[in-house]
């Protein structure tokens, strides 16, 4: 019996380990709250007040934020405390999602 | 009238809660408010969509998820708000007005709890109206134009008013 011909084995992408580091750490997420054509710009600083406990100064920005920008990031932290927040961003009827902090 | 908005508000965020059956199904699952036990989908009804918008607008399968934990919640703490006002408006209805003989004003007695709750029910239901009507980012224009006798334009004036109750009652907070 003949010995099997060794081929050399064809070339697949192999995936490098992350050089970085041994353990990526999961990135931080983030609250996002959008724009709305119905909320009171007063409603929406009120929110920012009453539940982040802002200042009136940076509850204003935040909201001035939103209202010209279409959008400001609220919060930050863990994907469990974003979800808090989104929750409760939702309580007060205002639209907030959450993703990865450089999504 | 408020009272039979907010009365509206409740009964679209009743339907579709997902509780099952206590007679067929988990009583402790519908207790614990788990509806179906299942991943819900996005509401159909435009009005519960955004009172309880998606939380992850690209990933359905989070979304759904996000949903399962936290909209009975939701629900039925917006149920709880706008019991609130159904309430204190309940307390003051039939009340003769002296500085208002024939008209329809209502002075209502709020506390700090509840304050929060008629804040919380104004949006709700300023969101069902402006989102039954159509309204868009700066359309005032639109809505100014139409004929008094337009159906859409007293809907909106309604809309309008609760805007301004909110802002007088965010007013007194300052």
């Amino acid at each position: 019996m003949m010995a099997p011909v060794s081929t050399a084995p064809a070339p697949t992408e192999v995936e490098r380990p992350d050089t970085e580091g041994v353990v990526v750490p999961e990135l931080p997420w983030v609250t996002i709250v959008w724009n709305d054509p119905v909320n009171l710009m007063s409603y929406v600083a009120w929110v920012f007040r009453s539940y982040f406990g802002h200042s009136e100064r940076k509850a204003n920005k935040l909201m001035l934020q939103v209202h010209e920008e279409g959008r400001a990031v609220v919060s930050g932290g863990s994907r469990e405390e974003m979800e808090r927040d989104v929750e409760a961003m939702h309580s007060f009827g205002l639209w907030a999602t959450l993703q990865k902090a450089d999504a | 009238m408020v009272a039979s908005l907010a009365a509206q508000v409740v009964e679209l965020l009743r339907d579709g809660s997902g509780s099952p059956d206590p007679e067929g199904g988990d009583p402790l699952a519908a207790f614990v408010g788990l509806g179906a036990g299942g991943p819900l989908p996005t509401p159909d009804d435009p009005v519960v969509a955004r009172l309880l918008p998606d939380a992850y607008p690209d990933d359905e399968s989070e979304a759904a998820d996000f949903r399962r934990y936290t909209e009975p919640g939701l629900r039925d703490r917006k149920v709880a708000n706008a019991s609130v006002v159904i309430a204190s408006l309940g307390e003051t209805a039939g009340e003769p007005d002296d500085a208002d003989p024939g008209g329809v004003g209502v002075d209502v007695e709020v506390d700090a709890d509840g304050v929060d709750a008629w804040l919380r029910c104004l949006t709700d239901l300023r969101l069902a109206l402006a989102t039954r009507l159509g309204v868009e980012q700066d359309d005032e224009d639109r809505w100014a134009g139409l004929p008094d006798d337009d159906p859409g334009k007293a809907m909106h004036d309604v809309y309008d008013w609760l805007g301004f109750v909110q802002e007088t009652l965010l007013r007194t907070l300052r």
